[in-house]
């Protein structure tokens, strides 16, 4: 098959309306929680919105407004060079990546039930491994999305912060090595605000999504929603974030493609 | 020594500018006078808004070229003050003939407006307590007075009655409606103790007179009266925590022995009055009555023009209204119809001797000019 | 005896809103020097440094002696009520609005007479205390209380014109999350605030005393984030004609220099909270602030900014907290400028270093939260514009007043024990 053809199938397929496209994220609002560090640390900027004109006399017939925020404030990218396991690695900030990583075949691990009933819950190989039972491997140079249904949170239930820290899933570290070593994907993603767990400082190494996927050079999503709309398999996630010059990450529109009824 | 009175007939409200009343107050003068530009060589003014000018700006204005100028800002005692000026300028050869003039206008709320910026004192520590202008001042001396010398409203009523009654022989008093003492009694509270007869009613209007040597009033052939004494004092008793007694009270002896005559000789008296409690303080200052005895003294008097101790025979500020400076000249300029026997269905019969008393500038607390002269008819 | 304040009734909604009208503003030079003092609510009048002299109103020249050194000093405030007058007219509008208005003489103690609003409480001929404050016009003026307290004196009108009394009024406090906001919560509710909103930002994350906060009689918990301007901005269009006394909590503190910090990011943190929250604050209440400074019994009355005392002077060991905090208080100048006019008074309160975890390694003595909410309450109550708290704060004001060039050098060089 020529790569025109296929592209001719895409569009057959996609202005036949036999394609939905998924929005994945969330509406940058000022509101919306972002990662709390120790307060000592360095804190991600929230969004934020300042008007420039408004049809008045700083501009009659526009309305434009400056807008801040962290590479990591809302639904965002996270390029090898966010960690320090990844410092070093050749292509590694958001505006170096090879833009092949930006469209790729997606699977979606459902942890929604297990997370429902453990806001701790930790995603290992085994549970990988069953999954792949029913769905098959999951393919090479695929980003995997673990549902966890944590977007359909709001307000402090989000982060689900607690005097000792945040209580939300995420991967343990051999379940990320499983997907690095054995199943070859191109990145990790999440519905939490970021790709580890929320007590994941305790875990060996730290923030093991984090560490493990940026050192060998695989990035991360997080603060994705809507991922029950997506199928296990089969669906095409178009992720390309902004191209800032030696960018650690950023806010950016995630889309998946799915093949209607594939639900 | 003096002559040539002139009063131009009060308005409410003027559109009119300072300038306007003055001019016309000279322009009269030298109607009644025969007299014009070439006739006058020294110029003495008194008025609060006149500005931007001064007596200086008005001789190019007036076409006047005189060799002896003064700006007397004592508003209510500048008519003695001015005579003073004037008679010392006449007396040493500084000048010839002097035209005295005082006049202000009013606009609708120029009264506020010279309120609010009278003074530096009473900007910084009067006006802001409540901005009851000379209201609050005088309410403050009237209350601490009456409480202090038995002085009763029905005494403060009976100088207002007898003023109105005087007035209503003036064409232009602002007030011709007879007023009895009971309605007086009855008035409208303005600022406890004062009610509203006991306030002027501010307005526009100019007073003027001419100030020359007796041979020379002769040689014109122009009614004229002598200055028998004159004193004035300004800021005294400083150290009085209210005011109950005026500079008067530290002159009296030199203003008596100076005119070689008794209180007693005295045919017609004019206070300045824009409040009736500072009549009877220069009653008792200048030696009408002890102090603390102007009750008293009141009650035994009529103070009507044909009555006993002719008081404030035109009706005084309190009929016929405050025109600013000119309220310092009203009964100077009265005295002098009064003692030319000039003053129409007033005039007190057989007038001699006049005393003419001033008080001027409410400074924060207290007023703080004061001065007198007697005159006498020539 | 004062007849106790009623609660201001709901507003009818077809009544216009009475334009704030103002006293006298016009003062002299050295007038205002007594201004600036009854701005800290110190009864204050020229003393001549050669004869002792005490005089007044404000002048150039000692009148006993004319030095031209006349230093002003708190003088003893009791005095006699020797004649008052109630005024039924007025030039003014503002107090042709309020007659009757009763002023009075007051023979000093000290010496020099005075005249003054009187209290109704004040007999006649009785004793009184003078207090200087500022007027609605934001100048000195002085008046006449009696000398003991009586019963609901606080709600004399002629007092009242004069303060900012919480009592039946609404109050914003801007930041909630902090012990500091839930003791002004709490000291606004005792002094009989009617209403207290607290603006809480972040809502989606916990913070501690959330609870007890919420339990305070009339206090209503509302979105709000300093560093947002659209969180300003809409809460001003939900409540911000209510915001009778606005107290601005919101802080960002942080230790460290311009060297001991690497990159703005912090900096820029402490200037959106200190600074443009203030500013952004400013713009969404100011205006409908100034406009309400005649709205009856509750007018709005009084914005108060709550600033570290090295806004005045930079102290490097939180260098630059000091600087967001200088520019917070220039600010705060400026609402001065803007609410002039308006009635509605800018209260600054200077504080020492404040009991709280950011300033956890500095040493004693520290103002605790609780002690700066009653401050507030007190600078409130008695209509004090500019309070220093604190013994730290004292002294530093004390040497900015000696000479602030030599308290910069000293509060630059080496501080020792300060746990940099």
């Amino acid at each position: 098959m020529s790569e025109n053809n296929a592209l001719e199938i895409l569009t057959g397929a996609l202005t036949a309306g036999q394609i939905d496209t998924v929005d994945l994220t969330h509406t940058l609002d000022p509101d919306f929680p972002v990662i709390v560090l120790p307060p000592e640390f360095g804190q991600c900027a929230r969004f934020r919105v300042e008007e420039v004109s408004r049809y008045d006399e700083r501009g009659p017939a526009w309305y434009w407004r400056n807008f801040t925020c962290s590479e990591h404030t809302g639904t965002h990218f996270d390029a090898p060079i966010h960690w320090v396991s990844g410092k070093d690695l050749p292509n590694s900030s958001v505006d170096s990546i090879p833009t092949d990583a930006f469209v790729r075949p997606v699977c979606v691990l459902d942890c929604s039930k297990e997370s429902a009933k453990d806001e701790d819950f930790l995603l290992t190989p085994k549970f990988i491994k069953n999954w792949e039972k029913v769905h098959g491997d999951v393919p090479g140079g695929a980003w995997v999305l673990m549902r966890t249904d944590w977007s359909k949170r709001s307000g402090a239930e989000y982060l689900n912060m607690r005097e000792d820290g945040a209580h939300t899933p995420g991967p343990t570290g051999d379940a990320i090595n499983y997907l690095i070593e054995t199943r070859n994907i191109i990145g990790f993603g999440t519905e939490t605000v970021g790709t580890d767990a929320g007590q994941s400082t305790h875990l060996s190494p730290p923030y093991p999504a984090h560490y493990l996927l940026h050192g060998a050079n695989r990035y991360g999503l997080q603060c994705l929603a809507n991922l029950d709309l997506l199928p296990a398999t089969g669906a095409i996630l178009v992720c390309p974030p902004l191209k800032i010059k030696n960018g650690s990450g950023s806010p950016l529109r995630v889309l998946a493609l799915v093949a209607r009824n594939t639900v | 020594m003096v002559a040539g009175a002139v009063t131009i007939p009060y308005e409410r409200y003027s559109p009119e500018p300072a300038h306007w009343w003055l001019a016309r107050a000279l322009s009269e003068l030298g109607k009644e006078n025969g007299i014009g530009p070439d006739d006058i060589d020294g110029l003495c003014v008194s008025s609060f808004t006149l500005f931007p000018d001064t007596a200086a700006g008005l001789t190019q204005h007036f076409g006047i070229n005189p060799r002896w100028l003064d700006h007397v800002p004592t508003g209510g005692a500048s008519g003695v003050i001015t005579l003073r000026r004037a008679a010392r300028a006449v007396q040493s050869g500084d000048a010839n003939v002097v035209a005295c003039l005082a006049g202000d206008t009013n606009h609708v709320d120029s009264f506020r407006a010279m309120l609010t910026t009278f003074s530096r004192f009473s900007q910084d520590a009067s006006y802001p307590y409540g901005s009851g202008g000379p209201n609050g001042s005088f309410s403050l001396m009237t209350s601490h007075y009456m409480n202090n010398y038995g002085v009763r409203r029905e005494d403060f009523g009976k100088l207002c009655v007898a003023q109105r009654t005087n007035a209503l022989k003036i064409e232009h008093a602002m007030m011709k409606k007879p007023l009895t003492l009971d309605e007086y009694l009855d008035a409208r509270l303005i600022a406890d103790p004062i009610v509203l007869y006991d306030c002027v009613m501010p307005c526009a209007g100019a007073e003027a007179y001419l100030v020359m040597r007796e041979e020379d009033a002769r040689a014109k052939n122009l009614p004229y009266v002598n200055i028998l004494s004159s004193v004035e004092r300004h800021n005294s008793f400083p150290d009085d925590p209210i005011q109950f007694r005026g500079g008067w009270a530290l002159d009296i002896d030199e203003f008596w022995t100076m005119a070689g005559v008794k209180p007693t000789d005295v045919d017609l008296l004019q206070t300045y009055d824009d409040y009736p409690v500072i009549c009877a303080m220069q009653m008792e200052d200048l030696g009408f009555c002890e102090k603390g005895a102007a009750s008293e003294f009141i009650q035994g008097n009529t103070f009507t023009y044909d009555g006993s101790f002719p008081h404030n025979t035109s009706g005084g500020q309190l009929s016929v209204g405050q025109a600013g400076a000119a309220g310092g000249f009203l009964g100077l300029v009265e005295a002098i119809r009064q003692l030319t026997g000039t003053a129409g269905g007033n005039q007190v019969k057989r007038a001699k001797i006049a005393a003419v008393s001033g008080f001027g500038i409410i400074n924060f607390d207290r007023g703080l000019c004061s001065g007198a002269c007697l005159l006498e008819s020539s | 005896m004062t007849k106790p304040l009623k609660r201001p009734p709901k507003k009818d909604p077809q009544k216009r809103t009475d334009s704030p009208t103002l006293p006298p503003f016009a003062r002299s030079r050295k007038a205002i020097a007594f201004t600036t003092m009854a701005a800290e609510g110190r009864f204050a009048l020229q003393v001549c440094s050669e004869c002792k002299h005490i005089s007044y109103p404000p002048r150039e020249i000692c009148p006993k002696c004319w030095s031209m050194d006349l230093q002003w000093q708190d003088i003893e405030n009791g005095g006699k009520l020797i004649s008052e007058t109630v005024l039924r007219t007025s030039v003014n509008t503002y107090f042709r609005e309020r007659m009757p208005w009763r002023v009075g003489t007051i023979k000093l103690d000290a010496g020099p007479t005075v005249l003054a609003h009187i209290h109704g409480d004040v007999g006649e001929f009785e004793r009184v205390r003078l207090i200087a404050r500022t007027d609605k016009s934001g100048q000195g003026v002085i008046m006449a209380l009696p000398e003991k307290e009586t019963p609901n004196m606080a709600d004399d009108r002629q007092l009242r014109a004069l303060t900012c009394d919480p009592k039946y009024r609404r109050a914003l406090v801007t930041d909630g999350r902090t012990e500091l906001g839930q003791c002004m919560a709490k000291a606004l509710s005792n002094a009989g605030a009617t209403r207290i909103f607290v603006g809480i930002a972040e809502d989606w994350r916990p913070y501690e005393g959330s609870d007890e906060l919420a339990a305070i009689p009339g206090v209503e918990i509302m979105p709000l984030d300093v560093t947002d301007t659209i969180s300003v901005n809409e809460l001003a269009a939900e409540m911000g004609d209510k915001a009778d006394i606005l107290v601005n909590t919101a802080e960002y503190i942080r230790p460290g220099s311009p060297l001991d910090r690497h990159g703005v990011t912090l900096a820029r943190d402490e200037m959106e909270t200190n600074y443009f929250g203030l500013l952004r604050l400013m713009q969404a209440f100011g205006h409908v602030m100034r406009s309400r400074g005649a709205d009856r019994d509750n007018s709005a009355c009084a914005w108060v900014n709550l600033l570290s005392v090295y806004a005045l002077s930079n102290w490097p060991v939180y260098g630059t907290t000091s600087a967001s905090q200088a520019a917070a208080l220039s600010l705060s100048q400026s609402l001065r400028g803007d609410f002039s006019g308006s009635g509605v008074k800018v209260i600054n309160v200077l504080f020492g270093p404040l009991e709280e975890s950011w300033r956890q390694p500095l040493p004693p003595p520290k103002v605790t939260p609780q002690r700066l909410a009653d401050t507030v309450i007190n600078a409130l109550q008695e209509g004090i514009e500019n309070v220093t708290l604190g013994p730290v704060a004292e002294d530093v004001v004390r040497r900015y007043r000696q000479d602030p060039f030599v308290l910069e050098r000293e509060l630059t060089q080496l501080q020792m024990g300060m746990g940099v």
